[in-house]
């Protein structure tokens, strides 16, 4: 008996060793150096996991432009059940990147957030169909089958169908869609809604089972909600708002985060190729044509500027507001208390000082081959 | 130890291994043959407009062939970049790693209220059905009440609190019911002549646990940790999905890149899906195997 319980002890001692041995291997701490008197900790909680619509963030961080600036700087990707501002503000991170329309409901709420630079200008958001559906405005939508993803993505898509006269309710059959272009390619839907550098590059990767060839851009239509005049403002870095106004050394910081961030955009924007490697070091299952499709359409939301880049443009600003308090994502509209722009133009004002091209107005989209799958 | 690892692949574990691999033989078949008799009723279809879509869903997009799922494991999702296989591998290694943690941790944790509630009828009675309620709690609804604990000032521990340990104790949470409801059975098994040669020896409350209870369960308990391990890594598959886990990349990761993208190559999810089903059957294995060689030094049964 004595023997027996020894031998179970030895067991859970093991297993319970091997755990905690496990759990403090990873201890790994390394800090910025060269030039600076103190390097700031910074965690930046993204949106969503790890793909080149981050890819400015993860350029700074390699190419030096946060450590040059005195950060070390913590990507905290994002995920199915991660709600960056959540995170933000219960202190998980410093800053985080979210959709505009996404925060205006906690900031109805009560939190204390504000946005601090928007690095994208335009939506990426589009709703896709197959040529011979003959959907080829808003209107066409009237009577059909319209795919989309819900959880505060379709916002844009419902104003546009308000705007053209069409009743979301009774006038198109709305579908609740997957996060993958399955739906349309099978006919379930007739038109999909999709992010021009994810799910439509997606649907070019696949195989037309009629021609087995992968589908082309001609096979496809496409409502743009920034031609339609519905679009809502995207990505943005959003800060702790009083936090913002009583700590200095914060605001700094902020300046710093925001003016790294930039730099790491605008490196991307000048040199695609390497910051694609950049996004796929740090994402291995991705493929590189579609990342690289993905990053040249990223480009496109943010390139050319209309201001100096992240500077709030004041008319996007208002447009988001008013379609968010028409489609009752906020019961009054939040006018413009939830962005501050001297961060921003802080920022961009260093950048142009250090020779920065910060409107980007000669850039222009390249021409990405997709692979099959995305290869 | 070699000879020992040979005496367990005795004939019946042969023989089983070689069921398996038929019974995975036969899926194979059947899916081809549902898959072939799909499309040949699709050829006809327009002349059989009646039938509609008896057997829907057979195109290559929708059930791709057998072959083009396993040609995929070689295959890698960049040109030149790591293969599928290989990725799973170490994804598998990466959750295996959080599901470990959850399985002792949730062990633990289901022991301790195990003899917790094996010492009173009170106690069971009282805190058993918290026990189960908790099992009714979606796992996706706690999942975001640990990523803001984890994300709290954690100073106070001896480590840095990584975003993997917050799977771990997601899929923990999983793994601690079946441990603690059955232990509590295998607490209560010994029979009362044995308690009551105890009790007349004078015995301690606490020296019948430990020599007559606690061996008694054992049995019991290795049932409850076959669940547990499984669970744990069901629940760290999800916990990466829910949570995102920065510094590494999970079977969960893997398998939701390979759901959301689909469309573009559908063979891909069914290796995540062969890479999640091997990945519990070794965490099952793994227990069998130690099962076997506690219980054969204490000659127990194992109860299956």
């Amino acid at each position: 008996m004595k023997r027996k319980s020894k031998f179970i002890l030895t067991i859970v001692a093991l297993f319970v060793t091997l755990g905690l041995v496990t759990a403090a291997c990873n201890h790994n701490d390394d800090s910025a150096s060269g030039n600076c008197d103190k390097v700031d900790k910074v965690k930046l909680q993204l949106q969503w996991f790890t793909q080149a619509q981050f890819a400015g963030y993860y350029a700074a961080v390699e190419q030096g432009y946060y450590s040059d600036l005195c950060l070390d700087v913590e990507i905290l990707q994002g995920a199915v059940e991660i709600v960056p501002i959540t995170v933000l503000t219960t202190g998980g991170a410093d800053f985080a990147i979210s959709w505009v329309p996404k925060v205006f409901g906690p900031i109805e709420g009560g939190s204390d957030v504000v946005n601090i630079a928007q690095v994208f200008e335009r939506s990426g958001t589009l709703q896709v169909s197959f040529k011979d559906s003959n959907i080829n405005s808003v209107s066409d939508l009237d009577g059909k089958r319209v795919g989309n993803w819900g959880f505060g993505n379709e916002f844009e898509l419902l104003a546009g169908l308000k705007k053209n006269n069409l009743d979301p309710d009774s006038d198109v059959q709305l579908t609740q869609q997957a996060f993958d272009m399955s739906a349309l390619l099978n006919r379930d839907i007739d038109a999909a809604q999709a992010m021009i550098y994810n799910e439509y590059a997606q649907v070019l990767e696949a195989i037309n089972p009629d021609t087995s060839q992968l589908y082309t851009a001609d096979d496809l239509n496409i409502i743009d909600w920034n031609d339609e005049g519905t679009a809502m403002l995207q990505d943005a870095i959003w800060a702790d708002k009083s936090k913002l106004e009583s700590d200095s050394n914060y605001r700094d910081i902020a300046t710093r985060f925001v003016e790294g961030s930039l730099e790491g955009w605008i490196w991307c924007r000048d040199n695609p190729t390497p910051c694609v490697e950049v996004v796929l070091k740090n994402a291995p299952t991705l493929g590189r044509s579609h990342q690289t499709w993905q990053l040249n359409e990223i480009n496109g939301l943010i390139w050319p500027s209309s201001n100096d880049v992240s500077v709030m443009n004041i008319n996007l600003a208002n447009q988001t507001a008013r379609v968010a308090t028409e489609e009752d994502i906020v019961e009054s509209n939040p006018g413009s208390d939830w962005y501050r722009t001297d961060i921003a133009e802080a920022a961009t004002k260093n950048l142009k000082d250090k020779g920065h091209d910060v409107r980007g107005l000669s850039w222009q989209k390249a021409t990405v081959t997709l692979l099959e799958g995305g290869k | 130890m070699g000879k020992k690892l040979f005496l367990l692949l005795n004939k019946a574990a042969v023989r089983r291994i070689l069921i398996f691999i038929a019974f995975l033989v036969l899926l194979a078949l059947a899916y081809t043959a549902y898959k072939a008799f799909g499309q040949a009723l699709d050829d006809r279809q327009r002349d059989w407009w009646f039938i509609g879509s008896f057997f829907p869903r057979t195109d290559d997009r929708n059930m791709p062939p057998i072959l083009d799922i396993l040609s995929e494991f070689g295959k890698s999702p960049r040109i030149g970049g790591e293969t599928y296989i290989s990725q799973l591998f170490s994804g598998a290694l990466f959750t295996l790693r959080e599901a470990f943690v959850a399985f002792v941790v949730g062990s633990i944790v289901g022991l301790v209220l195990a003899v917790l509630l094996a010492q009173s009828k009170l106690a069971e009675r009282g805190v058993m059905p918290w026990v189960i309620v908790s099992q009714t709690i979606p796992l996706i609804a706690i999942t975001p009440l640990v990523v803001l604990w984890g994300q709290a000032n954690l100073d106070f521990l001896p480590w840095e609190w990584k975003t993997w340990m917050s799977v771990s104790v997601i899929a923990s949470y999983l793994t601690f019911f079946p441990v603690a409801v059955n232990g509590v059975r295998g607490l209560l098994s010994p029979s009362s002549e044995h308690l009551e040669l105890m009790q007349s020896y004078g015995a301690s409350r606490v020296s019948i646990l430990w020599k007559i209870r606690f061996p008694a369960s054992l049995p019991f308990l290795f049932t409850a940790f076959k669940l547990a391990a499984t669970a744990a890594v069901v629940g760290a598959i999800v916990g990466e999905i829910s949570t995102g886990v920065s510094g590494g990349q999970g079977l969960g990761k893997l398998i939701f890149e390979f759901a959301r993208t689909y469309a573009a190559a559908p063979e891909r999810l069914y290796l995540g899906v062969i890479g999640a089903g091997i990945t519990g059957l070794f965490a099952f294995g793994l227990i069998v195997l130690v099962e076997k060689t506690i219980l054969n030094s204490t000659g127990q049964q194992i109860r299956e």
